[in-house]
């Protein structure tokens, strides 16, 4: 980690204001809004070398990099983005940005409403994929690109990629959609209701009004971060790293720590709720369950990707099962029914979901093949 | 004849593609065909491989590609969606022959098949002599081939006639060179253009 050569170095995450009204798919309208949101690498003249990094449930802005205050605090996608990396900032301006209703500063539940004057809480809007693409586009306009020439996420991010080349396809030449599906399972939006009941159900949610009491629902997004876990890694990983190890090398026959598993949920689950906001865990996991690009075309996925005209890369990992890889192949195929340009990589992984934010040498290798494709 | 592709049952399967048809390649390998259908005779094309190498080449090459299991069928793929599929010299390594023959008729108005011919003279002689062919087609030995399927072009056809597989076109190369005599004995690499009968 000494060797920083290949980093985009220190960043400085930038904060845009909006004026213009936004009206929410769900009903209701933002009158404003900021986005927090990060670069790297040099725009060129033509501005045709933008590439917009989506985030998933947890991310944010902070996609590259790290901090001169806090060095420790590196990109989420660091091993991915970056001089010489796979999306090679050297020919590429990469542009990472905090969605509405995050709480890393983008505006959302932590944020004052202007009309209370107190945090909007529970009753900030539940913005979905449409209005985080749309208020991403607000920040195409400020930042000066027409057309970006690739937008990429994984996973809930990969759903902003694809919505991205159906509501705007003048707009992204290329799409990177990984680790992704066209919409959730049923067994997929279980584990988000899980997730929510578990925050909904926390004395100390209040309503949503939790800031107001000096609390944070601490317990219920501990718990919802523990299923999400379990659901991001495969049973043979979790199987090869933490088996059926004991802790202190025994049983204590009582309800504390036995098995290291144990020990790894629990402090992911502490890690997670001492920094990430309870009402934006709410809001992006209904993001993640309306997010069906077919609703409107009587389920048929083909006939709502009839609108792309952009080229795809899809990538899937063998044991990710919470967005398994024949989700991945249903839109190859229905991009493949439009004509449309699309590659499929099936990557073999043991990590499961949590695969796409690894570093795997064929995967990266497929991603670099596909960016240095790109024509800027 | 021209050799533009560095494979020669290339030229005859692209002078069987016109302009701006839709080609599926099953066993697509690096994509160099499918680039030369694309740039040349604006094919829109899709490769299938299940090698990953593969798949990182064709995506290095700029060609579409979806990494797929061939002994899974091509379900995921529309009933006459392709102008022609196309299998160059990959038929003979797939377990599930006949499936997948009415497979690329299903999804494919015509077949393009290529593979190397057991029944060529030096391949019976090699028999004759107790072993296993090896040679320019066949370059493997018995315990390390890719291949899983052994047949002659008269297996070939004759599987075809019960399928009621139209041979609409054969030809046979020895080598580089076309062979136009008795193609089962002289022929190490034969090429098929095939179609649904009716």
């Amino acid at each position: 980690m000494n060797d920083l050569s290949d980093s985009v170095g220190a960043v400085l995450p930038q904060r845009a204001h909006f004026d213009t009204p936004l009206e929410l798919t769900g009903g209701g309208v933002l009158p404003s809004f900021d986005l927090v949101y990060e670069t790297y690498g040099e725009l060129n003249a033509s501005r045709s070398n933008a590439v917009l990094v989506c985030h998933a449930l947890s991310g944010n802005h902070h996609v590259a990099g790290r901090y001169a205050d806090n060095p420790k605090d590196v990109g989420w996608w660091d091993n991915l983005v970056g001089p010489g990396k796979p999306l090679d900032t050297r020919k590429f301006f990469v542009v990472g940005v905090n969605n509405l209703g995050g709480c890393y500063g983008t505006t959302g539940p932590k944020t004052l409403n202007p009309a209370t004057g107190r945090p909007w809480g529970a009753d900030f809007p539940v913005v979905v994929v449409e209005d985080w693409v749309a208020a991403q586009a607000r920040l195409a306009d400020r930042l000066g690109i027409e057309a970006w020439a690739a937008v990429m996420g994984g996973s809930l991010g990969g759903m902003q990629a694809l919505q991205w080349t159906l509501e705007y396809p003048q707009r992204i030449r290329h799409a990177l959609v990984i680790a992704s599906a066209p919409k959730l399972t049923a067994q997929n939006i279980a584990f988000n209701e899980v997730a929510r009941q578990a925050i909904l159900s926390d004395p100390d949610y209040h309503g949503g009004h939790y800031y107001a009491h000096g609390v944070v629902p601490a317990r219920g997004l501990r718990l919802a971060r523990m299923i999400g876990h379990i659901t991001y890694l495969s049973d043979d990983q979790m199987a090869e790293k933490f088996g059926r190890r004991l802790r202190q090398g025994e049983f204590k026959f009582n309800y504390d720590v036995d098995f290291e598993i144990e020990s790894y949920l629990r402090y992911q689950g502490d890690k997670f709720a001492g920094y990430f906001d309870a009402n934006t865990y709410l809001i992006t996991t209904k993001s993640l369950d309306y997010f069906d690009p077919a609703r409107d075309f009587g389920g048929n996925l083909a006939a709502a990707l009839a609108r792309a005209r952009a080229k795809f890369l899809v990538v899937s990992f063998s044991t990710d099962w919470r967005f398994a890889p024949e989700r991945s192949r249903e839109i190859v195929y229905g991009l493949v029914h439009n004509g449309l340009g699309v590659s499929y990589a099936e990557i073999e992984s043991i990590a499961g979901h949590d695969s796409f934010l690894l570093d795997d040498p064929r995967y990266h290798a497929v991603m670099r093949a596909y960016f240095e494709g790109i024509k800027t | 004849m021209t050799n533009v592709l560095g494979r020669f049952d290339f030229d005859v399967i692209a002078k069987w593609i016109r302009p701006g048809e839709k080609v599926l390649d099953l066993g697509c390998g690096d994509g160099s065909l499918l680039r030369y259908l694309r740039d040349e005779k604006g094919v829109l094309g899709y490769g299938v491989d299940n090698d990953p190498d593969n798949v990182l080449a064709c995506i290095g090459n700029g060609v579409n590609v979806i990494r797929i299991d061939l002994e899974a069928g091509l379900s995921g793929f529309e009933d006459g969606y392709f102008d022609h599929v196309v299998m160059s010299l990959s038929l003979q390594t797939v377990r599930h022959t006949e499936q997948l023959l009415a497979e690329m008729l299903r999804v494919g108005r015509e077949a393009v098949v290529s593979f190397p011919n057991f029944g060529q003279r030096s391949h019976r002689e090699a028999i004759a002599k107790g072993r296993m062919p090896v040679s320019e087609t066949l370059p493997y030995q018995w315990y390390n081939s890719p291949n899983v399927r052994f047949f002659t072009m008269a297996d070939f056809e004759a599987l075809c006639a019960e399928r009621g597989i139209v041979l609409r076109e054969r030809l046979g190369f020895d080598g580089e060179s076309r062979v136009t005599e008795d193609l089962n004995l002289n022929a190490s690499i034969a090429v098929y253009r095939l179609g649904k009968a009716g």
